[in-house]
């Protein structure tokens, strides 16, 4: 099978058009020499079924940032028919110096001209016939975003792969002339097929940055748009949510119940109370995911997020961190598991294993849930705000005190430069085709260790047989009672001890678990934690819900990303040792004021 | 004519690269970017805090920290 490469630098709509090109139909795959996941998918073309690799956007053949890296050692473990190169045309005065690497390589390549609708904005032209003469290589201009010129962009690249042959490369670095050659082939095909106005005509832009990027007010208004948006995916979400929570109640009463009456009850059990809840759990949070990616993508296309970056780069370099971490540890908030994902665009692994290591302090939506309920059973209407807000406060300190006492074991020496790109409004396709994607993502992900777990906690809470169901009799309730001397001292009961294993599969289980430990619901078991529990206790559980250990789809995360058990343990240990230090701090010293 | 870091000019002034003090992987990067001997950058605006610059080289809008534009030389044009 033929293999097609598509190549590019960052910004350049590259995932556009491979998802474009693919119908999304992109699978993970491995390659030889290359240690990160690429995208690849098998599309007709030229008449016959090629296999299309995304390869990482990069800024030059001859870096050395992971990305680089990884272009060239695929590049020179896999033998390529044909290279798609996608330029950014409103920037092609400088992109073209990537076009013209991959021609010295003597690699076979078709130039497509991405973003034309923007360069025909800004007041850009391209003689695309005179630059593909110029080049010596077939190019042509469309538009990724909108899917103009697409099919004259796939006569040409049918053409091309009918016409290729397999190249494989060795000494990628050695192979390139010097940089001045390039510069003056540059210059040459600039000169012959390309007009510039002197003065770009991006108005909005530069209107927009005067206001979001003020000195003074574009923090703030950055966290009110922030706010809204959370505001706004909850707003939504919780309708859809109890929805889906509606209809699963719907299935298992009216299908799965009648169905598996005839089983044995063990068996029965572990299906319907162990799998089909659990799994049911979390299925009722895939709305509020789903509109999460979907807002953030949005976000991200429009090119906020690193005007984001922009704000709060001063603040989050003395962490020994960068602008791109900050917005990440926002994104955090919906959700730990995209923002780790997120840390991706990052080229120092220090710096990603560092920001990694932030990411699951921030209180997401999931933890938010259990913190909502407590705070009403057992602080009045007034008070519940304030601890709400307390408990955001320790979300970014520990944040950042994680980042300050590990800066120095995770040194960071890469100069932070980004590109602002325009900002651009996302086309409600690509909106969905993101969201879809993302959440699909997602979904495998977890699904997996999601089973696993509620099947391991199921078992724990209902054996040994004969025991009644997380009493202090089973195994989860010994587990408590083995517990106890650690979790005494900060407060924590026996009955909240058993919670917060359900909280290590997932935090969306806490509550479900009280609710079958306590044996009620709702509005009766505040009243009876009310009764049970004082407010310091309810704290100290609180705080350490907070800051322990991550759920399980967090900690898949950041094992599949980090590709590193003992970097994963420390991001279990370090916050679970942390939330115990916090908590007992907290709950012996309230105790000692005589609280 | 005297040059300058670019980190010493303020917003709304511009300079032609005249030299850039960097390491290999950084130059690369600059080069990819836009920066090259004789191209003409603005500075745009600088973040609070000694945080940033936004600079305009060509058509593409680059932030880059204090530390970094210390090693890019430029001769000012006024």
């Amino acid at each position: 099978m033929k293999r097609v490469a598509l190549l590019g630098m960052p910004n350049t709509g590259k995932s556009t058009f491979f998802n474009r090109i693919t119908g999304a139909s992109a699978r993970v795959g491995n390659w030889p020499g290359v240690t990160v996941d690429l995208l690849g998918a098998k599309v007709l073309l030229g008449g016959e079924i090629v296999e299309l690799v995304d390869l990482p956007g990069i800024y030059d053949l001859h870096g050395f940032s992971d990305d680089e890296q990884v272009v060239r050692h695929f590049l020179e473990n896999n033998a390529v028919d044909l290279v798609l190169l996608i330029v950014n045309t409103s920037q092609i005065e400088r992109q073209l110096s990537l076009v013209l690497q991959i021609k010295q390589l003597n690699l076979p390549a078709v130039v497509l001209l991405n973003m034309s609708d923007e360069a025909r904005k800004f007041g850009i032209t391209v003689d695309t016939q005179q630059m593909g003469e110029v080049l010596d290589l077939p190019t042509v201009s469309l538009s990724a975003k909108y899917g103009t010129g697409y099919k004259e962009a796939y006569q040409l690249i049918n053409r091309a792969v009918q016409a290729s042959h397999p190249v494989r490369l060795e000494r990628i670095r050695e192979m390139l002339a010097q940089d001045a050659q390039i510069e003056a082939a540059m210059e040459a095909a600039l000169s012959k097929a390309v007009q510039i106005p002197v003065q770009l005509s991006d108005n909005l832009t530069a209107r927009l940055d005067h206001v979001l990027l003020h000195p003074w007010f574009g923090l703030p208004l950055f966290f009110v748009v922030m706010y809204v948006l959370f505001q706004a995916i909850f707003f939504l979400g919780s309708p859809l949510q109890e929805g889906v929570g509606w209809a699963l109640d719907q299935l298992r009463q009216g299908v799965l119940d009648p169905a598996l009456a005839p089983a044995p009850a063990m068996l029965r059990g572990l299906l319907l109370d162990g799998i089909y809840n659990g799994v049911g759990t979390v299925a009722a949070f895939v709305p509020i995911i789903i509109l999460f990616f979907l807002f953030m993508a949005i976000v991200e296309d429009t090119g906020y997020l690193s005007r984001a970056a922009f704000l709060m780069d001063a603040l989050m370099s003395k962490m020994g961190l960068d602008g791109r971490s900050f917005v990440m540890m926002l994104m955090g908030f919906g959700c730990n598991v995209p923002a780790l994902m997120g840390t991706r665009v990052m080229r120092s692994r220090a710096l990603r294993l560092l920001t990694m290591l932030t990411i699951p302090f921030s209180l997401c939506s999931a933890r938010l849930q259990v913190f909502i309920f407590i705070t009403t059973a057992l602080f009045t209407p007034r008070a519940a705000p304030v601890v709400l807000f307390s408990l955001y406060m320790f979300s970014f300190a520990t944040a950042f005190l994680t980042a300050l006492l590990f800066k120095k074991r995770f040194q960071n020496t890469e100069p932070f430069i980004l590109e602002l790109p325009p900002y651009r409004f996302p086309t409600l396709r690509q909106m969905a085709l993101r969201g879809w994607h993302e959440a699909r993502h997602f979904l495998n992900r977890a699904s997996k260790f999601i089973i696993a777990g509620v099947v391991l906690v199921w078992l724990l809470t209902h054996f040994p047989a004969g025991a009644a169901p997380a009493s202090p009799q089973t195994w989860a309730g010994m587990i408590g009672a083995f517990l106890s001397p650690l979790l005494d001292p900060i407060g924590i009961n026996q009955q909240l001890a058993i919670a917060l294993i359900f909280g290590f599969v997932a935090k969306e289980i806490v509550i479900g678990s009280l609710a079958v430990i306590y044996g009620m619901e709702g509005t009766a078991l505040m009243g009876l934690m009310g009764h049970q529990l004082d407010w310091v206790q309810a704290y100290s559980f609180m705080l350490f819900t907070l800051i322990y250990t991550p759920c399980l789809s967090t900690i898949a995360t950041i094992r599949s990303e980090s590709k590193s058990l003992p970097f994963t343990l420390l991001a279990v240990g370090w916050p679970l040792g942390l939330a115990w230090l916090l908590s007992f701090a907290f709950y012996q010293g309230a105790r000692a004021l005589g609280y | 004519m005297n040059t300058v870091k670019l980190s010493a000019l303020k917003p709304g002034e511009a300079g032609i690269i005249s030299a850039l003090n960097t390491e290999e992987d950084l130059f690369h990067r600059l080069a990819a970017l836009g920066f090259r001997i004789g191209k003409q950058v603005n500075v745009i605006r600088g973040a609070r805090f000694a945080g940033p610059l936004q600079v305009r080289i060509g058509t593409t809008d680059v932030m880059l920290r204090i530390n970094e534009a210390r090693k890019i030389d430029i001769k000012p044009l006024s």
